[in-house]
């Protein structure tokens, strides 16, 4: 069976270019860039090199990246980095509130340390509003962290409205931009923001490298404490062949990412036409232009995700979805519960994120296959629209009744 | 993540459908936790001679479904009832850790479709 990968925004292939780009510097430019000798040097060059590639992609200066081991880190850096280097200016700290784990649950971490943090509304298409921005600003707020891309929903936000609102008030601005550097074009100077992370392997590079942009200026305290490397930001040998694999990926974004976001966005636009129009009770989730190019998501009334993910999977789509049985937590997505849309809604979600591989014909072999799974996922529903799903009727368990059972077998 | 025999089961489904004049119905679940089951039984002689399911639930929720179905199928009240939770996952070579509150709810949507099938006799005499 022929395998078609639409789980792109969770990670993608990396590029053949970039792995021929890496292997050197594994086989034999193995050097430690801070050794003296030519091994060193040949690895320190490198480096350089690929510093100045990510910096040109989103229009920074080379001294302005610092490397890190991907999105995860990157946003824990540019919070904590920040906060604990400023904590004498303030203590409360905004974000909105579909921002990724990786940040959430780094302010979680920093409420726990004294921290206060306010979490933005979204609009029913998940946009944050700047007016919401500009009230819960306080005299004691340090940061901004709003995400340029949500990676479950797709929606962009308006990053440089809100940022400039932040820059008024000589307050930083964080923006995890990891689903869209490499397919979206961003300059972190007209956008004017303090601090961005990216994550190499969502735009066909390696996974476990990325980086974080930190404007001139900006004092960060590092994670990671040891031998001084990134300038002090960032200790611990540097990830020579990861960051090649970076900066190879970031030259070729540039070359290919407005062709690509041309290509996908004609896809994506198919993929969400078709199935609307194929399938009954089905909804868009995200704003229906201002999104990734590549992503399109969907919930369908009377199914669950994980179901649909699992039979797609048989016919040979990657998927993902939101719903609880997904997680281990059991919640549905905080994405789409902040969109405003009911628990039993949520469960029915659908992500497709394609990449540059996809084709026209793998989006038509999509809109014949979905309607079909939906429909026998539907047929074994006890809900349809004669009987519409009713939550916490009287012989319904409450919400928390077997979950946290670890019966394990 | 999932052993192939869930995978077998939820790919095919044993006595998915209603029981239009079923004898007892078990309703199990919350469509607010993501997974909702509905069990009919026919019972005759205190045996369960059909028994039916729909589900609302990921792939553990619709295999465990359609599992407790087939062994469910023949047996007695007494014996039904007995099937516990670790007896479905069992026969299905294994349930992941945090599927264990979706596979519950098979086990106890039995339990409830008898209940109802005892209370409405229980009514008639
Ligand atoms: C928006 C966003 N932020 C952060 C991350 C974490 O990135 P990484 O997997 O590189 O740590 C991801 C990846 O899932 C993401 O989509
Ligand atoms: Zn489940």
């Amino acid at each position: 069976m022929k395998r078609v990968y639409f789980d792109n925004s969770a990670t993608s292939r990396t590029d053949q270019a970039v792995i021929d780009a890496m292997l050197p510097f594994m086989k034999e430019h193995y050097g430690n860039p801070s050794s003296l000798h030519g091994f060193g040097r040949e690895a320190k060059k490198a480096m350089d090199a690929s510093r100045a590639s990510v910096a040109k992609l989103i229009n920074a200066d080379p001294m302005e990246i610092v490397f890190t081991s991907g999105g995860t880190e990157s946003d824990n850096l540019a919070l904590k980095g920040f906060v604990f280097a400023n904590k004498n200016k303030g203590k409360h700290i905004i974000i909105s509130s579909i921002e990724h784990h990786a940040v959430l649950h780094t302010c979680e971490y920093l409420q726990k340390n004294g921290f206060e943090i306010t979490y933005l509304p979204v609009d029913s298409d998940g946009i944050v509003h700047p007016e919401t921005l500009e009230k819960a600003i306080r005299p004691d707020t340090i940061l901004v962290s709003i995400m340029h891309a949500n990676n479950e929903i797709g929606t962009i936000e308006p990053i440089g409205e809100l940022a400039k609102i932040a820059s008024s008030r000589s307050i930083a601005f964080h923006t995890d931009a990891v689903q869209t550097v490499g397919h979206v074009s961003i300059d972190v100077k007209s956008e004017g923001v303090s601090m961005l992370s990216m994550s190499a392997h969502k735009f066909y590079g390696p996974k476990g490298v990325g980086a974080l942009y930190v404007r001139k200026g900006i004092r960060l305290e590092p994670l990671l404490h040891g031998g001084g490397h990134e300038r002090g930001m960032r200790s611990s040998t540097e990830n020579v062949p990861g960051i090649v694999g970076i900066g190879k990926a970031s030259e070729i974004a540039m070359d290919e990412m407005k062709t690509e976001a041309e290509k996908l966005t004609r896809l994506r636009n198919m993929m969400i036409d078709g199935v609307l129009k194929k399938i009954p009770r089905s909804n868009l989730n995200g704003h229906r232009t201002k999104r990734l190019p590549n992503n399109a998501n969907f919930r369908f009334d009377f199914i669950e995700g994980e179901g649909l993910v699992l039979r797609m999977d048989m016919r040979g789509f990657a998927l993902s979805t939101g719903s609880a049985c997904s997680t281990k937590s059991l919640e549905p997505s905080h994405v789409l519960i902040a969109l405003g849309l009911k628990p039993e809604q949520a469960h029915g979600s659908l992500r497709i994120s394609m990449g540059k591989d996809n084709l026209e014909e793998e989006v038509n072999q999509f809109i014949d296959a979905l309607p079909e799974e939906v429909a026998k996922l539907r047929e074994m529903s006890p809900y349809n629209e004669a009987n519409p799903m009713v939550a916490n009727e009287p012989w319904c368990s409450s919400e928390d009744h077997d979950h946290h059972e670890t019966e394990v077998r | 993540m999932y052993s192939d025999k869930v995978l077998e089961h939820f790919t095919n489904p044993r006595n998915v459908g209603e029981i239009p004049d079923a004898d007892g119905i078990g309703k199990v679940g919350n469509p607010v936790c993501g997974d909702v089951m509905f069990i009919y039984i026919k019972v005759k002689d205190d045996i369960i001679t059909d028994i039916k399911f729909k589900t609302l639930g990921c792939g553990a929720a619709i295999a465990t479904s359609s599992m407790i179905t087939e062994m469910a199928k023949g047996k007695t009240l007494e014996e039904a009832r007995k099937i516990s939770r670790g007896d479905v996952a069992e026969a299905l070579e294994g349930l992941p850790p945090q599927k264990m509150h979706c596979s519950n709810l098979a086990a106890d949507g039995l339990k409830a479709a008898i209940e109802d099938y005892e209370n409405k006799k229980k009514q008639q005499t």
